[in-house]
């Protein structure tokens, strides 16, 4: 870590891949689901770079990067839990609950044309919102899924994705 | 052969764009360092109110009243270990029960005052702080607490504090603290019950608005370097 510290790339690179074994433990002993462990992985690799000035050389590397991992994955179960407690999984409920709006035959054209003034206005947005817009809600990308695929950094994604949102709501309010 | 699946593949990559454009980061001083050099400023704001302030009173105050002493120290080493406490939380491998550190101190401060109080009913002839003055005494420890919060906060975002609500209470008790102690050179009167509840909603309100916004700033800092 001190050489990373220092500039030297090829050490980071090394570090990091190391650091991944460790991460993974840290995270199952804390009981983080196995489809999520890759999330705490990324999240805590972007704390290491994040956090790498702080680290002291004469202290265990390995000690701090087991409390920053620790962390990182109590962090994902507390939002994880937040989540459940918004959303619920009924796929039956789903299933059996008709969908009376169906039957009617103007649907279809409303729907085409709301679809089409959603494009319109997603058309409209600047490049980096339009892209955060895509992953996120139109391909249901994962955070660190959509930061490894665009190599932006997780808190501009959440920002373009919140202007984004902004900016269709009130594209949609005006065409209303 | 072992075939890398879409995670090792999602790691490696971005572990190759975080090597990238990597530069060489000046290391972080440490928390005892950085605490002495806020400590600085607060002391530098100590020695130009002193100028302003009646000096001479405050002597007298501290002769007549013993355990205004015990007081004083209370807050000044609440502020001291508060500091600090924060500058250990904003580093990413910090322990929550550094949070703890200042309260041993903050006990003193307040049982302390609180013996102040009792003088109040006890000795004949106190000058106990009217509404007016209360209100004074307030405004005091809220105004200067903002500068010292703010020149805090803008200090533990060098860190990197993955407990951002935390660490900014921890500073709002040491900025309340150290405007509390420096009050004490404008405070012409004896503690009454009043006056204690004025300081501990002062000190509460200041950590509580530290920790709804410099929290925030602190974990906008986060996410947003990473």
């Amino acid at each position: 870590m001190a050489a990373a510290q220092a500039g030297d790339s090829a050490a980071y690179q090394t570090l990091l891949r190391d650091c991944i074994p460790v991460i993974k433990s840290v995270a199952r002993r804390r009981r983080v689901d196995a489809d999520r462990i890759d999330d705490v992985v990324q999240d805590v690799l972007l704390t290491i770079h994040r956090a790498r000035h702080t680290y002291d050389p004469s202290r265990s590397f390995t000690a701090w990067l087991c409390v920053i991992a620790d962390r990182r994955a109590i962090d994902l179960l507390r939002r994880s839990r937040r989540v459940d407690m918004r959303e619920v999984h009924a796929p039956l409920a789903f299933e059996s609950h008709a969908d009376d709006e169906a039957a009617d035959p103007s649907r279809g054209l409303a729907h085409a044309d709301a679809t089409g003034t959603v494009a319109r206005a997603l058309a409209s947005l600047p490049a980096r919102q339009r892209e955060a817009v895509q992953h996120f809600v139109l391909e249901e990308r994962s955070l660190a899924d959509t930061s490894a695929l665009t190599r932006r950094t997780k808190g501009s994604l959440k920002v373009n994705l919140h202007r984004a949102l902004k900016a269709l709501r009130s594209k949609m309010e005006f065409r209303e | 052969m072992n075939v890398p699946s879409d995670a090792d593949s999602a790691h490696e990559l971005l572990i190759r764009d975080l090597a990238a454009d990597l530069k060489p980061v000046r290391r972080l001083r440490p928390p005892s360092v950085r605490t002495f050099s806020w400590l600085l400023i607060v002391a530098a704001t100590a020695v130009i109110l002193a100028i302003i302030a009646d000096l001479s009173a405050l002597g007298h105050r501290l002769a007549a009243a013993r355990d205004l002493w015990l007081a004083v120290t209370g807050s000044a080493l609440t502020a001291i270990l508060a500091a600090f406490a924060a500058f250990q939380l904003s580093l990413p491998d910090a322990r929550r029960a550094w949070a703890l550190l200042p309260l041993p101190a903050t006990l003193l401060w307040i049982i302390a005052s609180g013996f102040g109080c009792l003088g109040v009913w006890f000795v004949p002839g106190t000058h106990a702080a009217d509404l007016s003055e209360a209100r004074d005494c307030l405004m005091f420890i809220i105004g200067l607490s903002v500068p010292l919060s703010a020149l805090l906060v803008i200090m533990l975002r060098r860190g990197c504090p993955l407990q951002p609500g935390l660490t900014a209470a921890t500073a709002g008790l040491a900025a309340a603290a150290a405007a509390a102690t420096l009050l004490n050179f404008f405070h012409p009167f004896d503690a009454a019950a009043t006056d204690l509840a004025v300081h501990v909603f002062a000190v509460s309100l200041v950590i509580a608005a530290n920790r709804a916004l410099s929290g925030r700033l602190l974990a906008t800092n986060f996410h947003a370097a990473t």
